[in-house]
C-alpha cells in the first residue's frame, strides 16, 4: 500500500525522523493561509500525489509570500498533474502539502527496502541526492552504500556512522545523522514498510539533517496490526476495479489489451497472459480468482472484467487441485446468465473433477466456446476477438 | 529415491484443527503419506481425523518421533510456528500459509540462522514424492512415479508442468513448489543441488517468474555445477513494471526483476526456455533425448 508524503512524514515525526515543518491544505486559501501561519521567507508549495517525478511535472513549487502561495496552488490543482510514473491521463490533485523552505547546503539520499538474497532489510545510502536513485545504480554503482538492519535490534550504531562517513556527511553533523538513519530504520520494522525512501536528504546551512521528501510504501500482509495506516489509504489514487476486486478477494491488475483474462493461481494466470500475446493477442488484465473460489466469485470477477470497454473476450484458464472443475463451471454458469454475456467466451478447464466440469458448461446451452489446452485456448480467443 | 520426503517421513500438521488443516490432512492421509498427529495449541489430548493433537511441537515430535511438519496456521501466528517447529528439532519445515508479513519472514530467517532444520515456503503447493509422500496442496492424482524433477515459485503453474510432463509418458521424482513470497526458506539454487546429487532424477523443469533475481543467481549456478539437463519457463512476460502480479514477489522494479533478463541468464547457461506455457514439459523431454 502506498501513502502521500505528508502522511509519510507524519510517521517520521512521530520517530523523532527531522522533518520540515508543513500544513496540509485543500484550496488556495489554505495554501495562502499557510504560508501566513509558517511565517518564513520561502516556502514550497507541494502536490500530494502518490506518483513520482512531480518536481518535473510541475506539482512543486517555490513561493515567496501567501499571494504567490496562493497562485501556486491554483495552477497546481487547476489540472491533474502529469508525470512520467502517472499515465498521459494524469492524477488530479485534491491535496497540497505547504513546507517552511530549507537552507539547503547538500542533498543526499537515504533509502530502505527488503532484501531477498539477505532476508533483511538493507539500507542504502548516496551522496547523490535529488536525483533517480536507479540511475544512480545504473550508471555509478559504486555511489551506493548499503548496510543490512538487524530485524530484531534495528540499525546498529556503527552501521550508521560507516553510512554517514561514506555519503560525506561532516564531522559536525555525523551524530545527527546517525539518530536520523537509526530512527528511520525504526520507523521502517514497526511500520512493515516494504520501501522507506527519504530523497533529498538535506543538510541545512544551520546543521540540521533534514527529510525534504519522504515516500513510504507498506507490505500489504502487515497491514492487518496497523490500523491507523491503513485509514491512510487513499482510494482516489487507486483503479476502482483494482480496489472492488480487492475487497472481493481477487487480485486483479487493469492491462492495456482486449481479452479479459480469468485465472487460477498468479504464476499460470502470468502465464495465461504471456500465452495470449505468444498468439498474437493483448491481455486486457491479470486476473487470479485464488485457490479456493466460490461461483459467486467467479460471477464477481465476470462483471469487473466486463466493466471495462476495452473487453472483446474473455478466456478462462482453470487448473484445478483445490478449486474443482465443476464449482468453477457452475459459477461461469452462473456469471454468464447474470451478465448477458456479448463478448466470445473460451474456457479451457483441466484437473479435479474435469470430465463432470465440461458436460457442465456443455448442457448448459450457453454460447461458451471449450478448449483442450492452454495453446487452443490461446488460439480460438485471439481468433475470435479479431 | 527422491528428494526431502519419501515413504517414511513422519508429518505433523501444524494448524490440523482448522478448517484448510484439516481439509488438507484428510487428502494427505488418502495419499497415503504418513501423518502422525497434528499440533493446535489449547487443543492438546484431543484428536483429529483419528490422530492425536498436541498443544506444541515439542510434545508432539517427543509422542510421535515426526521429522517433518506442514503449517496451516493463519498468517498472525504462522511465523512462530516455524520457529516452533525448528527448536522441537524438525528436519523440514513445509509452510503453506499464504499472507504472512514479509517482516516476520526476516525474523524467521534470523532465527533459522545455523539451525539445520529446512524450510519451504511459504506461500507454496508444498512437496510431493509421487506415490509415496505428499506434503501440501497439490492434487495427488495428476503426479505419476518417475524421473523428473519439478522446482516452481508458482502453485497451479507446477500442477500444469506436472500434468505435460505426466501427458508426455514421464514421471515425477519430487516436486517441489519453493512459493511466491519475496523472502522464502528454500531457494532455486538448494532444490537444485539436491536434484543434481539424487539417482534418481534425471532432468529439471524449473518454474520461475518476475521479481528478484533468484532465477539468474540459480542459472550461473546451473552452468557451473548442474550434471543434470535442466528447462525452464519463466511467467510474466507481458507483466507491467511496478504492479505486484498476485504474489508478493512478483514486481518488476528498478529495471531489476524483468523476465527477458532472466530468460537471457538461462539460455547463456545452456537452458532452454520454453517460449510458452503450454511447452514447459516438452522443452525438457526434447533436452534429456539431447
Amino acid at each position: 500500500m502506498k501513502i502521500h508524503e505528508y502522511q509519510a512524514k507524519d510517521i517520521l515525526r512521530r520517530y523523532d525522523v527531522a522533518v520540515p515543518e508543513g500544513i496540509v491544505c485543500h484550496s488556495p486559501d489554505e495554501a495562502a493561509e499557510a504560508f501566513q501561519k509558517l511565517g518564513a521567507p520561502l516556502s514550497v508549495v507541494k502536490a500530494q500525489i502518490h506518483a513520482g517525478g512531480r518536481g518535473k511535472g510541475g506539482g512543486v513549487k517555490l513561493v515567496k509570500s501567501a499571494e504567490e502561495a496562493r497562485a501556486a496552488a491554483e495552477a497546481i490543482m487547476a489540472k491533474p498533474l502529469v508525470t512520467h510514473q502517472t499515465g498521459p491521463e494524469g492524477q488530479p490533485v485534491k491535496t497540497l502539502l505547504v513546507e517552511k523552505g530549507s537552507d539547503i547546503d547538500r542533498e543526499l539520499y537515504v533509502g530502505i527496502a527488503m532484501d531477498r538474497d539477505s532476508a533483511r532489510p538493507v539500507m542504502m545510502a548516496s551522496s547523490e541526492g535529488g536525483m533517480d536513485i536507479e540511475e544512480v545504480a545504473a550508471t555509478t554503482p559504486e555511489k551506493i552504500i548499503k548496510a543490512p538492519i538487524d530485524p530484531q535490534a534495528g540499525l546498529r550504531a556503527y552501521h550508521a556512522r560507516y553510512l554517514a562517513k561514506a555519503i560525506g556527511i561532516p564531522d559536525g553533523q555525523i551524530k545527527t545523522a546517525i539518530k536520523f538513519l537509526r530512527s528511520l530504520a525504526q520507523a521502517f520494522l514497526d511500520t512493515d514498510a516494504s520501501l522507506a525512501e527519504i530523497n533529498p536528504l538535506v543538510l541545512t546551512k544551520q546543521g540540521d539533517v533534514l527529510a525534504l521528501d519522504a515516500k513510504m510504501n507498506f507490505d500489504d500482509n502487515g497491514l492487518y496490526r496497523h490500523p491507523d495506516i491503513v485509514e491512510m489509504r487513499d482510494l482516489a489514487e487507486e483503479d476502482p476495479a483494482e480496489v472492488e476486486a480487492g475487497d472481493a478477494g481477487l487480485s486483479y491488475i487493469n492491462l492495456d489489451g482486449n481479452i479479459g483474462c480469468l485465472v487460477n493461481g498468479a504464476g499460470l494466470a502470468m502465464a495465461t497472459m504471456d500465452i495470449i500475446k505468444l498468439h498474437g493477442g493483448e491481455p486486457a488484465n491479470f486476473l487470479d480468482v485464488g485457490g479456493g473460489a466460490t461461483p459467486e466469485q467467479v460471477a464477481h470477477a465476470f462483471q469487473i472484467i466486463l466493466r471495462d470497454d476495452k473487453v472483446k473476450g474473455i478466456l478462462v484458464n482453470i487448473f484445478g487441485g483445490i478449486l474443482r472443475c465443476t464449482t468453477l463451471a457452475k459459477g461461469i454458469c452462473q456469471a454468464v446468465k447474470e451478465v448477458s454475456l456479448n463478448v466470445p467466451l473460451v474456457v479451457r478447464l483441466e484437473g479435479t473433477e474435469v470430465e463432470e466440469g465440461r458436460k457442465i458448461l456443455e448442457n448448459s446451452g450457453l454460447p461458451i466456446t471449450t478448449a483442450t489446452d492452454m495453446t487452443d485456448a490461446a488460439n480460438k480467443i485471439v481468433r475470435l476477438v479479431s | 529415491m527422491s528428494i526431502l520426503i519419501d515413504k517414511n517421513t513422519k508429518v505433523l500438521v501444524q494448524g490440523i484443527t482448522g478448517s484448510a488443516g484439516k481439509f488438507h490432512a484428510e487428502q494427505m492421509i488418502g495419499y497415503g503419506t504418513q501423518i502422525v498427529g497434528g499440533v493446535t495449541p489449547g487443543k492438546g489430548g484431543s484428536s483429529c481425523l483419528d490422530r492425536p493433537v498436541f498443544d506444541t511441537v515439542r510434545e508432539a515430535v517427543e509422542e510421535t518421533g515426526a521429522d517433518a511438519s506442514v503449517v496451516y496456521v493463519p498468517p498472525p501466528f504462522a511465523a512462530e510456528a516455524i520457529i516452533e517447529a525448528m527448536e522441537a528439532g524438525i528436519r523440514l519445515c513445509v509452510a503453506i500459509t499464504e499472507g504472512i508479513p514479509v517482516m516476520d519472514m526476516a525474523k524467521v530467517r534470523d532465527a533459522m540462522r545455523g539451525s539445520s532444520m529446512r524450510l519451504v515456503g511459504p506461500n507454496c503447493p508444498g512437496v510431493i514424492t509421487p506415490d509415496e509422500c505428499k506434503i501440501g496442496i497439490m492434487p495427488g492424482y495428476i503426479h505419476r512415479k518417475g524421473k523428473v524433477g519439478v522446482l516452481s515459485r508458482s502453485g497451479t503453474l507446477t500442477y500444469e508442468a506436472v500434468w505435460q510432463v505426466s501427458a508426455l509418458g514421464h514421471g515425477q521424482s519430487t516436486c517441489v513448489g519453493i512459493g511466491g513470497d519475496p523472502i522464502n526458506g528454500t531457494n532455486f539454487i538448494d532444490v537444485l543441488e539436491l536434484f543434481n546429487e539424487d539417482p534418481e532424477t534425471e532432468g529439471v523443469v524449473m518454474i520461475g517468474e518476475i521479481g528478484g533475481t533468484a532465477e539468474e543467481e540459480a542459472a550461473e549456478w546451473i552452468q557451473s555445477n548442474m550434471k543434470k539437463p535442466v528447462a525452464a519457463f519463466i511467467a510474466g512476460q507481458t507483466a507491467p513494471p511496478g504492479k505486484r502480479m498476485g504474489h508478493a514477489g512478483a514486481i518488476i522494479s528498478g529495471g531489476s526483476g524483468k523476465a527477458a533478463d532472466k530468460i537471457a541468464a538461462l539460455e547463456r547457461a545452456g537452458v532452454p526456455v520454453a517460449k510458452s506455457p503450454a511447452d514447459m514439459g516438452r522443452t525438457l523431454v526434447e533436452h534429456m533425448k539431447g
